[in-house]
């Protein structure tokens, strides 16, 4: 589904690079943890798969397409197939529940017949049932962020790229979202999350990816956050 | 594509940044109106070359009683009798850069000049016509050329300046001189600050979407994320140039058509009775032309603004 195929990246007017030779690959309905301090290259990882950056080195595929020969018009095609998930939730506090789930599937030119079929479900999918009439600052910060997972997912993804989707909330309230992206991830959709949450990491026992100054540290499946140093 | 949904947008848009969409649209009418002039002053100025230089070029006035004194050496032998005129008039026709002339006798030259200034709206002018005798105007042989060049002009004239009975030798197109400068004058000045304006205009255009940009970049961003098309994304922003480029052309059309009927029909037309000007059709086709000129540097500068400052 995601492939690394020896990438480096070094933006511009910088000597160290931000990511150093990676190659890894992300099978069709994995769910990875990319974990690392601050600085480490997890930013850079994510997005070069969204494509935001190109590598300086190497190529980068998703869903079977190398990102590098992906023309400028084709990368809104790219980002259909990926949805993504931020710690602050990002969604349009003058835009109801409904209209921030609405807007994803408006702006990429969805017929109103399916936005009316496809919100309603994906709000319930995420738990918000009957919370579609409120606005965000009326709501939780877990339940923003069941919001934005609902927007991220509302297409279907194929991928969903979660950068430090519980950073902002209390544990408990964490694994509530934790638990909905394993319902989403064991619909098939592969997650990729960036994360600093100790405690989720270990207790999900899922495959991790360490970044550390740029370059891949280890490479675990059903991993722990750390070793007691 | 969303129609309802782009349309929203757009008046968002255009609301969120009202002062300076005013200022958009009322530099783009600024610039656009100055533009409308100068093409209406363009057009008039080709329209009275067309019509005059098809008629009278040159005029050959014969002197009168008193002119045996003002020009003691071509008119010592007094008033130009009618022998002398059928003598010259038949020396000018038979001259091979001549097209035809036409003879105008003192009697028919006094009817016109009172014709003239009866049709004046100044008192001045009528009481000057008392005063004036049929024999103190002078008869004159109309000269039109084949090939008005002032070549050809100066050589008329320097043919028969000196001769026995001539006066004086015009070149007519002169008396229009003062109006061509007039709207010379007014094309280049009209121009220039249309130029300025219009770079203004740009810039502004450039600014107001630089801020529409920026106070929509939340949205903008996750339409960027959810795979929303480039085209989707810069549509509202080049729409609200468009639309406020169309209000500058509204206020620039008004301003035209304003142009036309205060300053033209009100004020120079009857001051330049001798002398017909554009009608609204030529008004009609500078609004025309002004419409895609005014879409362009909107669309554009919006364009180029986004290119820069909106990230897709």
């Amino acid at each position: 589904m995601i492939r690394f195929d020896q990438v480096s990246k070094t933006y511009p007017n910088q000597n160290r690079p931000a990511l150093r030779d990676i190659s890894l690959e992300i099978e069709r309905g994995e769910f990875v943890f990319v974990i690392g301090s601050s600085g480490s290259g997890k930013s850079t990882f994510m997005r070069l798969i969204l494509r935001e950056e190109r590598p300086s080195v190497g190529h980068v595929y998703v869903a079977g397409k190398d990102l590098s020969k992906l023309s400028n018009w084709k990368i809104p095609q790219l980002r259909r197939q990926i949805g993504t998930v931020f710690q602050d939730f990002r969604l349009l506090p003058n835009k109801t529940v409904e209209q921030n789930v609405a807007f994803a599937l408006e702006v990429i030119g969805k017929s109103r017949p399916t936005i009316g079929k496809a919100v309603p479900e994906v709000l319930d999918l995420v738990g918000l049932g009957g919370k579609g009439g409120r606005y965000p600052n009326e709501l939780s910060g877990g339940e923003q962020q069941r919001v934005a997972i609902a927007r991220a997912f509302v297409n279907r993804p194929m991928v969903l790229i979660a950068d430090e989707p519980t950073g902002n909330l209390d544990p408990e309230t964490s694994v509530g979202i934790m638990k909905l992206l394993d319902r989403i991830n064991r619909a098939g959709t592969t997650v990729v999350m960036v994360t600093h949450d100790q405690a989720i990491v270990n207790q999900m026992r899922r495959r991790v990816l360490e970044l550390d100054g740029g370059t891949l540290v280890r490479d675990q499946s059903r991993g722990v956050y750390g070793y007691v140093r | 594509m969303r129609a309802q949904f782009v349309l929203s947008e757009i008046f968002i848009g255009l609301r969120r940044n009202l002062t300076m969409t005013i200022a958009v649209v009322v530099s783009a009418a600024v610039a656009l109106g100055m533009l409308g002039v100068a093409l209406l002053m363009l057009f008039q100025t080709n329209y009275m070359k067309g019509y005059w230089y098809g008629k009278v070029e040159v005029a050959v006035f014969l002197c009168t009683k008193d002119d045996t004194s003002l020009h003691p050496t071509t008119c010592a032998g007094g008033p130009a009798n009618q022998t002398r005129m059928d003598a010259l008039q038949a020396d000018l026709t038979a001259n091979p850069l001549v097209q035809n002339v036409l003879p105008e006798t003192q009697a028919e030259a006094y009817a016109r000049y009172k014709e003239q200034g009866s049709g004046s709206s100044g008192g001045e002018y009528s009481q000057i016509t008392a005063y004036v005798s049929p024999d103190q105007i002078p008869a004159s042989l109309r000269v039109k050329l084949k090939n008005p060049t002032t070549e050809n002009i100066d050589a008329i004239r320097s043919t028969y300046q000196g001769q026995q009975g001539v006066e004086a030798v015009a070149d007519q197109r002169t008396i229009l001189k003062p109006l061509f400068k007039l709207f010379n004058g007014l094309t280049v000045s009209a121009s220039t600050v249309a130029v300025v304006m219009v770079g203004l205009a740009l810039m502004l255009i450039v600014n107001t979407v630089r801020l529409s940009a920026f106070s929509r970049r939340r949205e903008t961003g996750i339409m960027r994320l959810v795979g929303a098309s480039n085209f989707y994304i810069r549509l509202p922003f080049l729409m609200e140039g468009a639309v406020a480029g169309l209000g500058g052309v509204a206020v620039a059309a008004l301003g035209v058509a304003s142009f036309k009927f205060f300053l033209i029909d009100r004020v120079l037309a009857p001051s330049f009775t001798f002398t017909s000007f554009i009608g609204w059709d030529k008004v009609l086709v500078t609004i025309l032309i002004l419409i895609p000129v005014g879409l362009l540097m909107a669309v554009g500068a919006s364009a180029l603004s986004l290119r820069k400052y909106l990230k897709v």
